[in-house]
């Protein structure tokens, strides 16, 4: 395997894995201050209870989205160093401001986490949702950083050379709010969803107890309203891409030709050689409607772009389809979440509701892999967009191999610890309610 | 000027690493030496504040890629592997010290693989940290472009010299961890335990002290040279060691903050004497060059902006980390003043 591809697996993995554990540790928090709040608010021990089980699983996906973390930050260097020597001056704000964020969440995760019996209640609650707070707006930094990358700004390029810096600038590029919107309600979506399918599975296995009911409808109140706020905030990302990235636009939507009243094109599968799309389902006008907000708007295909420029087709198109998929599955069950509260149906009970929560799990994870390798392949050949390839940011060591290899073995043996963890602690919470 | 302010505050992030992070790391070792009885009285001491401890490290990484980037190429190049394996440390530190609390069956077995993996990936971190930092100033990064394997990747950090630094600063986190860990023990035994293992550690640091320089002396390195012929650096080092009977005496008397006060003080010491004879230099290169802090430095406008954002991150943690340690260092185990 040679070195640029081991390097690119390499970060998509440890970015992969890390992301997962930052989107339960942004979003989780929220879910705990609720449950505190209503147990404040109503004295029901359920919720106590219901808090202190959550925050135990809580801080392992804590400590391993730290510590992957930690590994990231020395990775944007030790993979790409060509990449940080220019970029570092450049984008160095978001990061830092994105340092002071986790400091004080991780501050505010030690005083949530060993306070309880130390500090007043609502200075408990309030460490909670400072533990959120600042999770969120690290989340936002980071973001803003990788939004650089698609929108280079702060700077003027002038043959090879990085000038007339301006670190403002370079936060505040075109794609940062968009950006930052999209990934945070897919980390409310993605926790959301994935704690109410754990808590379902519970149910269905027959403990039909009040714990994981009231758990499951905390969970999902967040990533139903947050899975309708998707489709909204992937529009208007969609519509920036279009505008400032063509060729990933074209990419992920494996427009070929460019043409006016263009077709979105629904499932099929590429064929760069022919440059078609076989087997697919094509709406006539809808991919320019989009785009552009008009029937008959242009959208520029991949015909305009260089043949050197141009990203991997099938791999965005194919990552593209499947986080619409899922997201367009997840937007359906929130539907139909609201409509069987707003009829007070007694959903928490019926039997095929608990398993296509369950079934759920999942999907907002695999639709926020999926995003990632969207935005991330999309981008390709560039590390900056426009300015720097990323084969030109590879690191000079030799064996890439190694250290991917090094990684993989890793992360795989902490993934199988950590679900082994989360069942024995599930196992135990089932023992100490069958016991009372 | 803002150059220079900057150092300061990664001098300072630094500093508190080698302090709070050392002595996290350093718990781990001891942990490594008393054993099980230790465990809950470190556990109780490290948890609520070991990841906030740790971000020291990110924030000098940050000002490093921001503020330095020349130097943050040459160091994420030359110490690619040094690096990589103080990473694999951390993980294996951190996963490990939680899973042991946080698994909710705790059994013999599993247990026992947990704690293997958390004190020696504790050794294994701080002696690799040691090697990381040697390679930076020892004069053995080969200067220019990566051209022989050997001689760019690993002689520039894996030799003598560093392995010295590595094992100085194990014993170093070793010491602070146990001089914070008295003011954590709650019976009598652990203390005169914890007691004796200071005075050991104290002597171990002076001797891995002196291991340092003289393997700088071996190697032909020019550390040794700077350092005795630097009198801040040498004053530096003496009053570090001259505090010693005043803080055997603290302990005597069980005056927990100031033991600990003490300490900072005498690990301010060592880097101040360390950093001295380091300004301005960054990096040190084979050929006797260095990369110079106003050499590596990022343009005015960067350089402002990442001081503004600093001033910021240090007015908004700082009280926040004062409050941490209030919410959970105040009740002190045994007699305090």
């Amino acid at each position: 395997m040679e070195e640029l591809l081991a390097a690119r697996l390499q970060m998509a993995f440890s970015l992969g894995w890390h992301i997962i554990f930052a989107c339960i540790g942004m979003a989780m928090p929220f879910f705990m201050a609720y449950a505190e709040w209503k147990w404040l608010k109503t004295k029901d021990e359920i919720y106590l209870d219901l808090a202190k089980a959550w925050s135990k699983g809580v801080a392992i996906f804590f400590a391993v989205g730290a510590v992957s973390g930690t590994l990231l930050s020395f990775e944007l260097g030790l993979l790409w160093p060509e990449f940080m020597k220019h970029a570092g001056p450049i984008f160095g704000m978001p990061f830092s401001l994105e340092g002071t964020a986790f400091f004080i969440e991780a501050i505010a995760l030690g005083v949530f986490l060993y306070g309880w019996n130390k500090i007043p209640p609502r200075a408990h609650w309030i460490s909670g949702l400072v533990v959120g707070i600042s999770g969120v707006m690290s989340g936002i930094f980071v973001v803003a950083a990788n939004a650089w990358m698609n929108s280079p700004a702060g700077f003027d390029f002038v043959n090879g050379e990085y000038l007339n810096i301006d670190p403002v600038a370079a936060m505040f590029n075109d794609a940062w709010l968009t950006q930052a919107l999209h990934m945070t309600f897919a980390a409310f979506a993605s926790t959301g969803f994935a704690v109410a399918g754990v808590h379902a599975c519970m149910l269905l296995r027959g403990h039909q107890i009040r714990f994981h009911q009231e758990a499951l409808k905390i969970a999902l109140i967040f990533g139903a309203i947050a899975a309708l706020a998707m489709p909204i905030t992937g529009d208007l990302a969609a519509k920036d891409v279009a505008k400032r990235q063509p060729a990933k636009l074209a990419a992920m939507e494996a427009h070929y030709h460019t043409e006016e009243r263009a077709s979105l094109i629904i499932g099929g599968v590429p064929d760069d050689e022919t440059e078609t799309v076989k087997y697919a389902i094509r709406i006539p006008g809808a991919l320019s409607f989009l785009a552009h907000g008009n029937f008959n708007a242009e959208v520029i295909g991949l015909d305009q772009i260089p043949d050197d420029e141009q990203p991997p087709v099938a791999v965005t198109h194919f990552a593209f389809q499947i986080m619409i998929g899922f997201g367009s599955l997840m937007m359906m069950i929130g539907l139909l979440y609201f409509f069987m509260r707003w009829r007070k149906w007694d959903y928490i009970h019926k039997k095929w509701w608990l398993w296509m929560i369950a079934l759920a799990t999942p999907f907002g994870f695999i639709a926020l892999e999926a995003g990632w390798t969207v935005t991330e392949v999309g981008r390709q050949p560039w590390i900056i967009y426009g300015v720097l390839r990323t084969e030109d940011a590879l690191t000079p060591m030799p064996g890439i191999q190694y250290s991917l290899l090094l990684v993989f073995l890793v992360y795989t043996f902490l993934t199988v610890t950590v679900i082994w963890l989360m069942r024995r602690q599930i196992r135990v919470l089932h023992q100490k309610y069958a016991s009372q | 000027m803002v150059t220079e302010l900057i150092i300061l505050v990664m001098a300072v992030s630094l500093l508190l690493y080698t302090l709070l992070g050392g002595a996290d790391f350093g718990a781990g070792i001891i942990e490594l030496f008393v054993g099980d009885q230790a465990k809950d009285t470190i556990f109780r001491a490290i948890a609520p504040v070991w990841e906030a401890n740790h971000i020291w490290l990110i924030i000098a990484l940050v000002i490093l890629f921001n503020g330095f980037p020349e130097a943050y190429a040459i160091f994420s190049n030359a110490l690619h592997i040094p690096i990589l394996l103080v990473l694999m440390g951390i993980i294996a530190r951190g996963a490990a010290f939680t899973f042991r609390h946080y698994d909710a069956v705790q059994e013999a077995g599993s247990q026992r693989i947990y704690t293997q993996i958390f004190r020696w990936s504790s050794v294994f971190t701080v002696f690799m940290l040691g090697m990381l930092i040697a390679g930076l100033f020892a004069g053995t990064i080969p200067v220019g472009e990566p051209a022989d394997f050997k001689a760019y990747f690993l002689d520039s950090w894996f030799h003598g010299f560093g392995a010295s630094v590595g094992l100085f600063l194990t014993v170093l986190s070793a010491y602070i961890a146990a001089i914070f860990l008295l003011g954590e023990v709650e019976t009598e035994n652990g203390y005169s335990i914890l007691q004796i293992f200071v005075r050991k550690l104290f002597i171990a640091s002076v001797a891995s002290g002196g291991v340092i320089f003289l393997a700088s002396w071996v190697q032909g390195l020019t550390f040794h040279g700077l350092f005795f012929r630097n009198p801040i650096s040498m004053g530096a080092a003496f009053m570090a060691t001259l505090l010693a009977p005043y803080m055997f005496r603290l302990i005597t008397d069980r005056k927990i903050w100031r033991m600990r006060i003490v300490a900072g003080a005498q690990v301010v010491l060592i880097l101040l004497g360390w950093l001295v004879i380091q300004w301005p230099a960054l990096v040190r290169f084979a050929d006797g060059s260095s990369l110079t802090i106003y050499e590596a430095s990022a343009p005015l406008a960067t350089m402002q902006i990442l001081l503004g954002a600093l001033v910021f991150g240090v007015c908004t943690i700082f009280p926040a980390l004062y409050y941490l340690f209030r919410v959970f260092k105040s009740d002190i185990r045994l007699n305090e003043e």
